[in-house]
């Protein structure tokens, strides 16, 4: 296996060979490059690590953390953003939070928890900080070469060569703004949940909340606590799934349904039925009735939105029609006059490095065709990783993913025809999908069942280890 | 055994995790940071952080390695826990591991062995020693059965086992000594000690730690059979310290055994391969 333990810097002196258009490219040899220093990028840099390479880390920014990171300016986190899914199902399968923690911590303490990962394994002296990728072009032998520079384009480029490349660049950074008619004449104030961080920006002001995601529930009933007004404006009606239920943290009362494997519909039903013991009929809040039953979109967990609903603290509304330029239209005609407009209306993935066709993305649409979320069909040195929105923790489908991907590169050199076999499985893998029926699927196109994906890796997993 | 694969789905323990409490963790840290890896202690069965309290935490330290040692739930100083499983020991070693400020090894004696082997599923480990590993197996209980009936019968039916000071020190050891440890002796938990004999085997380990497994050929609690075969499966010989009883932290000659493992480690022992 390569068992690179070459930890130095690129040196562009070195094994300079010239590139495409005549660049000199450093050669760093069976080193492989780890796009970003998040939480993604953070577990790859240990795995590889664990499995013998050499590892490069670009990171844009100067710490560890990535989107959890509230320094850093492309972090979507607020004030008060907790986790949704509970400790078990958010830490790194072998890096456990402390257990004297809450079961939903702060992002402070997500934070602080990956820092602590990064100096528990000595993760920082493989990152480049301040330091953002350009470019990251395939060349020929399944090679790649990465071109980077300083943040902000200061400093001259620098290209080098590596033997495989791990994208975790991310998925909650570029804001996704839905087109109205009539926003550009709106005279109030329009912000994007990304910029949203304190509750000081609401306070006292006539605030729409537009989108029922994890985030906009979360502003909403901030907005319900500070601001004069809130209105909540959502597409559809959603299950307003409690953070606990039966006394224990809800999601871990899901998965012990699942290991009892009790089958999807009866879950439906239990949870139908406490849903009901508990928040009750949703419409008589003037909430609109689900159009799906649970586990078919996103889950949101808030136990509070309701709450503030039946104080009269927030006004559900239905999906926004247009915008004039003192007030805003429904889709049911009325008319409200908000002085503050917060789209909390998600994220789109971005690979502004890389040509979209590298990744199979032909038409422009953004959607990379992958398998498992992080192969894609005729490269084998190259995975996406943490490019998954769970119904659960990501850290831990972040970790297994790198441990496949670092099992895989290592088997490249030893048993080829594995490496082969798991290639043929990428192809006809491709644009697999990991949970039950998803409701908009073009929306959460990389939506997955933790359960399901994490038996679909652990398999795969199997599969390239063979019977040893 | 390690035949079985990495198990990437781990439903039930999701959704009961443990209970948290307190534990008692004892260090002695070297004064200058000399950037060698943790060592992380852990007790068998009966015994507390105190066992390495008493000589090889303080040793570790004078050369340079920060050591630390851990009470399992119920014993020593943490928090009682009369209903624990190894699942809760091998809990409260991971989460004092990943507590440290660096990548540790994991050093496991006698039941606190099984329990390392355990807790290196669930977190990579720098490297791993087990000092005369009590892995479980009826052969165990055969021994201990025939060796302390009085003692290891009622165990059988719940109640505590009780070790007694021929079978864990030599007769170096002066009395006094002895009868000092075997009185702050404590007991594991019912269903624990059920489980050391019909348990689990322990996951294959994550992150292909180095291994090193050590012991005495006049252990009177691990025959030398178990031994050798716990070495086989781990590493390769096991490093033997004739004369010497079970308790090796605490018998006479304790500075034998602990300069060998950081002799061990001192050579930075490299990962397992594949």
């Amino acid at each position: 296996m390569p068992s690179s333990t070459d930890t130095g810097r690129p040196d562009p002196a070195a094994a300079a060979a010239p590139g495409r258009d005549d660049r000199p490219v450093s050669d760093r040899g069976d080193t492989v490059c780890v796009i970003g220093a998040g939480a993604s990028g953070l577990t790859a840099v240990k795995n590889l690590r664990e499995a013998g390479f050499g590892v490069d880390c670009y990171e844009r920014e100067t710490g560890v953390g990535g989107a959890w990171n509230w320094r850093h300016d492309r972090s979507p986190v607020y004030a008060s953003t907790h986790l949704i899914s509970s400790r078990p199902f958010t830490q790194f399968p072998d890096f456990p939070m402390p257990d004297d923690w809450p079961d939903y911590p702060h992002h402070s303490q997500l934070l602080s928890y990956f820092e602590r990962y990064a100096d528990h394994f000595d993760l920082r002296q493989h990152v480049w900080f301040g330091t953002e990728v350009v470019r990251v072009e395939p060349v020929e032998g399944d090679r790649w070469d990465v071109t980077t520079r300083s943040t902000g384009g200061y400093g001259p480029e620098r290209t080098s060569r590596y033997a495989a490349v791990v994208l975790a660049n991310g998925h909650n950074w570029s804001p996704k703004l839905p087109r109205y008619e009539g926003l550009a004449e709106f005279r109030g104030e329009v912000m994007h949940a990304s910029s949203y961080k304190d509750p000081a920006q609401l306070r006292g002001k006539r605030v729409l909340v537009v989108g029922a995601g994890n985030t906009g529930c979360d502003i909403a009933v901030e907005a319900a606590q500070q601001a004069s007004h809130c209105w909540h404006s959502t597409r559809r009606g959603y299950w307003y799934a409690p953070k606990y239920v039966l006394g224990r943290p809800a999601d871990q009362v899901n998965d012990t349904l699942l290991a009892l494997r009790v089958p999807l519909r009866v879950r439906q039903w239990l949870y139908h039925w406490t849903l009901r013991l508990t928040v009750g009929d949703l419409t008589r809040f003037g909430l609109p009735k689900p159009d799906h039953r649970v586990y078919e979109t996103h889950p949101i967990a808030n136990s509070q939105l309701v709450y503030y609903v039946g104080h009269g603290e927030i006004t559900p509304m239905p999906d926004v029609a247009r915008f004039h330029d003192r007030s805003v239209e429904l889709t049911d005609g009325r008319r409200i006059d908000p002085e503050l407009v917060v789209f909390a209306t998600g994220y789109l993935p971005r690979f502004e490095f890389m040509q979209g066709r590298v990744l199979g993305d032909e038409d422009g649409s953004g959607k990379p065709r992958l398998w498992l979320n992080a192969f894609s069909a005729g490269l084998p040195t190259l995975a996406v990783v943490g490019l998954v929105q769970p119904d659960s923790g990501i850290f831990t489908i972040s970790h297994w993913q790198s441990v496949l991907f670092a099992r895989l590169l290592t088997l490249r050199a030893t048993r080829p025809e594995r490496v082969a076999a798991f290639d043929r499985r990428v192809r006809a893998g491709l644009g697999e999908r990991y949970s039950a029926k998803v409701k908009d699927s073009t929306r959460h196109w990389f939506e997955v069942g933790h359960a399901d994906y994490l038996r679909a890796l652990q398999k795969a997993l199997h599969e390239l280890e063979g019977d040893k | 055994m390690t035949s079985e694969r990495v198990r990437v789905v781990r439903g039930w323990e999701w959704a009961r995790p443990e209970r948290p409490v307190r534990r008692e963790v004892l260090a002695a840290v070297p004064e200058q940071d000399e950037a060698k890896p943790p060592l992380l202690f852990v007790p068998g069965f009966g015994h507390g952080a105190w066992a390495f309290a008493e000589h090889w935490l303080g040793h570790a330290a004078g050369r340079g390695f920060p050591a630390y040692a851990v009470s399992l739930r119920g014993h020593g100083g943490s928090e009682p826990a009369p209903e624990a499983t190894l699942r809760a020991y091998t809990h409260d070693v991971v989460q004092v591991a990943a507590s440290l400020p660096r990548q540790a090894v994991l050093v496991g004696h006698g039941a606190g062995a099984r329990v390392v082997t355990h807790a290196l599923a669930r977190y990579p480990a720098r490297a791993a020693v087990l000092v005369a590993p009590v892995l479980g197996g009826w052969a165990t209980f055969g021994t201990a059965l025939r060796r302390n009936p009085a003692g290891t019968l009622p165990a059988v039916f719940g109640a505590g086992l009780r070790l007694n000071r021929r079978q864990l020190f030599s007769r170096e050891l002066p009395d006094a000594d002895a009868r000092r440890h075997v009185a702050r002796l404590g007991r594991a938990g019912r269903r624990a000690q059920w489980q050391l004999l019909t348990g689990r085997q322990p996951e294959p380990a994550v992150g292909r730690p180095a291994m090193l497994v050590l012991g005495s050929p006049d252990d009177r609690i691990l025959p030398a059979t178990a031994l050798t075969r716990a070495a086989r499966r781990y590493a390769s010989a096991p490093l033997l310290f004739p004369g010497m009883g079970h308790d090796l932290m605490l018998d006479a000659r304790w500075r034998e055994p602990i300069d060998a493992i950081l002799d061990w480690l001192d050579k930075d022992p490299a990962p397992t391969s594949g």
